[in-house]
């Protein structure tokens, strides 16, 4: 090839591989989420409950001193229970199970949900000892979101226990 | 043949078109195609010495990890912007060659037998670029970084590893402090670090490595990129805010397409893709294959230890030992797992003359699948059968052009291995011989098989390498084509231009001296 013909080739490809790059290093631009849409994120970390069992003065009395703890608890923490509805429909219904060998860890549970943005009603219920009955925690408000908001339902027992935010 | 035979060879096909194609303005030497993995290290100092001076500016708190690269960009946009921009898009031409240099090797089936061990250490440095590439967008905390931290916790949280979902650091906007950018800092230069130890290893097993492409090659390139970070400054997103999901964004596809592609399907399905695909590429060198071709082999009696093989081997598969039986001497000892059966080693080899008296030649080291001794038994029953006012000799290396056809009563075609394994002196045999001309056919400059035969041939021709042709062999009684495999044409064109040139009858005088080996002596 001859070389005035090589050089303007050269020039043409660098160029292109220049473009190439610069082109899809910014382009197309990525929209993860619509513009009507807000985000809610579920997010919670927790201990489930232990059952303790009350030893009675006998037990105490048999035990050496230094070890008469009052509450004789096992090591594995309860499943939760963990519900969530919006504007009245289920959108989760899950039990969470305790990590670790010996299921003495945190449950926890962390979810996105796509909603549209504007007025909703949110409730959240949460039974972190499966022994009893029903839910011990609920947290239900109408919530408004703008669009492209994020919301986040936690859990904090020292917040009083389920919170948005 | 396999499917994935027939995939490879079909890709093959086309990639050698295009490396072909591009051989036209670029030539050989300055292909990119052809020196990929020497463009992607070039790539990578560019990347590493425009980081430093980014690491020495960044600001590593909340809001000035933003507002000191904004900086850069906006206020000194005519250094510290083109370096950020150069830093972004090599970067993103790292992934780009990475990704080629990947599917050149595979597509030419170099990835097992005495290759199995690059690619291996190749397979592991995918992952490290990427882990370095998204966590180098991080720094930023941009909404772009904010998108592919949340997304990246979010697709690592499937995976069975934190006690704790790890997207919990990325909840609101409180949730993050300064020590995360001093962590990301670190993780990326650390992951860097690592990649490049990782390349160290890769390219452990290979001789005469192209750390670096030709100066052409690279002064372009940089050039390319300095253009193109002049003309579309590398640019942050809006800052990241937690407590809202980011709009539309200015997206690097080549280093985070694996979040939309997460956002089409699941993490699920992405994991499965990235460790499938990982597996695959582990597992390609165990698919059925041709078996290996016998390894070089040493005689110590005609080894003189002169490291001339040890300095030409192509992927490190000689070593010099003490000569058991000479004291003071050294020996050859070939690694028959490394030795890619090229005869490079039998070309570089001072015993390997065919001027030697011995019926037999024994070389120092030879290939048992074409011996030394019998290519100079072939160029000698070449040489007695031709005929014509110009007789010509054509050794061709058997991965280029089919040569073959090219056979008839005043050519005699005589296949190498590689090139490489042609001792120079064969050439001023064969004219000495009888043959009017030798035609030695390489493959196409920079796409040796072997990686070096082409390269070692025209050096040893050109006396600028040991065994090196004597300067009293005419030169124009010698013609060397770079004619690949397909590039029958060339070829053919090459030994009508090379016969024409031979018709010169200013050549008539630069007849050197007859040699009849069996006469024992100069005729």
């Amino acid at each position: 090839m001859p070389k005035p013909v090589a050089i303007i080739g050269q020039v043409i490809l660098y160029g292109a591989f220049a473009a190439f790059i610069g082109y899809f290093a910014t382009s197309p631009k990525y929209h993860q989420v619509a513009d009507d849409v807000a985000l809610i994120k579920l997010s919670i970390s927790h201990l489930g409950e232990r059952e303790c069992r009350k030893r009675s003065p006998e037990e105490l009395a048999k035990m050496p001193p230094n070890m008469r703890a009052p509450l004789d608890c096992p090591r594995e923490r309860s499943d939760i229970r963990l519900e969530v509805d919006l504007d009245g429909q289920p959108i989760l219904q899950t039990v969470m199970h305790p990590t670790g060998l010996y299921k003495d860890g945190v449950s926890t549970i962390y979810r996105r949900f796509e909603v549209k943005a504007g007025s909703h009603q949110l409730a959240v219920r949460m039974n972190d000892n499966l022994v009893k009955p029903g839910f011990n925690f609920v947290k239900e408000e109408r919530i408004s979101l703008k669009p492209h908001q994020v919301m986040v339902i936690d859990f904090n027992p020292d917040q009083g226990g389920l919170f948005f935010r | 043949m396999s499917l994935h035979t027939t995939l490879r060879k079909g890709a093959s096909s086309v990639f050698l078109r295009i490396e072909e194609a591009l051989d036209g303005p670029f030539g050989g030497a300055d292909n990119p195609l052809r020196h990929l993995g020497a463009l992607g290290l070039y790539l990578l100092w560019v990347i590493v010495g425009s980081g430093l001076y980014l690491y020495t500016v960044l600001d590593t708190g909340i809001d000035a990890v933003y507002s000191s690269i904004g900086y850069l960009s906006l206020e000194q946009w005519y250094f510290g912007g083109v370096l950020r921009s150069l830093h972004r898009y090599a970067s993103d031409g790292f992934m780009l060659v990475m990704t080629l240099h990947l599917i050149r090797e595979w597509c030419y089936g170099r990835y097992y037998g005495f290759r199995l061990y690059s690619w291996m250490t190749g397979v592991p440095l995918l992952w490290l670029a990427y882990i370095s590439g998204i966590g180098g967008y991080w720094i930023v905390w941009d909404q772009l970084a904010q998108l592919s931290a949340t997304a990246t916790a979010e697709l690592l949280d499937w995976l069975p590893i934190f006690s704790e979902p790890s997207a919990r650091n990325f909840l609101t906007p409180d949730s993050i402090s300064d020590r995360f950018f001093t962590m990301l800092v670190f993780i990326h230069i650390g992951v860097p670090l690592l990649l490049i130890l990782g390349l160290w290893a890769h390219v452990h097993r290979i001789s005469h490595v192209d750390y670096l492409p030709t100066r052409r090659v690279m002064l372009a390139t940089l050039l390319a990129l300095i253009v193109l970070s002049l003309l579309q400054p590398a640019l942050s997103n809006p800052p990241a805010n937690l407590a809202l999901i980011p709009g539309e964004l200015d997206f690097d596809w080549f280093i985070l397409f694996i979040h939309p592609l997460t956002d089409l399907t699941s993490p699920a399905i992405v994991w499965l893709l990235l460790f499938a695909l990982t597996a695959l590429l582990f597992a390609l060198p165990l698919l059925p294959h041709p078996a290996p071709e016998p390894a070089a082999v040493v005689d110590p009696a005609n080894c003189t230890g002169c490291d001339r093989c040890l300095a030409d081997c192509p992927y490190a598969a000689i070593a010099m030992q003490p000569h058991p039986l000479r004291p003071g001497f050294k020996l050859a000892v070939v690694d028959s797992d490394l030795c890619a059966a090229c005869g490079i080693c039998a070309g570089s080899c001072p015993s390997s003359t065919p001027f030697r008296r011995r019926e037999t030649l024994v070389t120092g080291i030879d290939m048992p699948q074409q011996s030394i001794h019998a290519l100079r038994e072939q160029l000698e029953q070449a040489l007695a059968g031709l005929a014509g006012p110009h007789r010509v000799v054509v050794f061709a290396c058997a991965r280029g052009a089919e040569a073959s056809t090219l056979a008839a009563a005043d050519t005699a075609v005589l296949p190498l291995l590689c090139a490489g394994m042609l001792p120079p002196s064969f050439v001023e045999y064969a004219l000495r011989g009888g043959a009017d001309g030798v035609l030695l056919n390489t493959c196409r400059a920079g796409s040796c098989d072997f990686r070096l035969g082409d390269r070692w041939t025209r050096e040893r021709l050109a006396g600028e390498r040991e065994p090196h042709l004597r300067r009293t062999v005419p030169a124009a009684r010698l013609q060397l084509c770079a004619a690949g495999a397909g590039d029958e044409g060339t070829l053919s064109a090459a030994l009508n231009d090379f016969r024409a040139r031979l018709d010169n009858e200013a050549l008539a005088g630069e007849q050197l001296p007859p040699y009849l080996r069996r006469a024992s002596n100069h005729a």
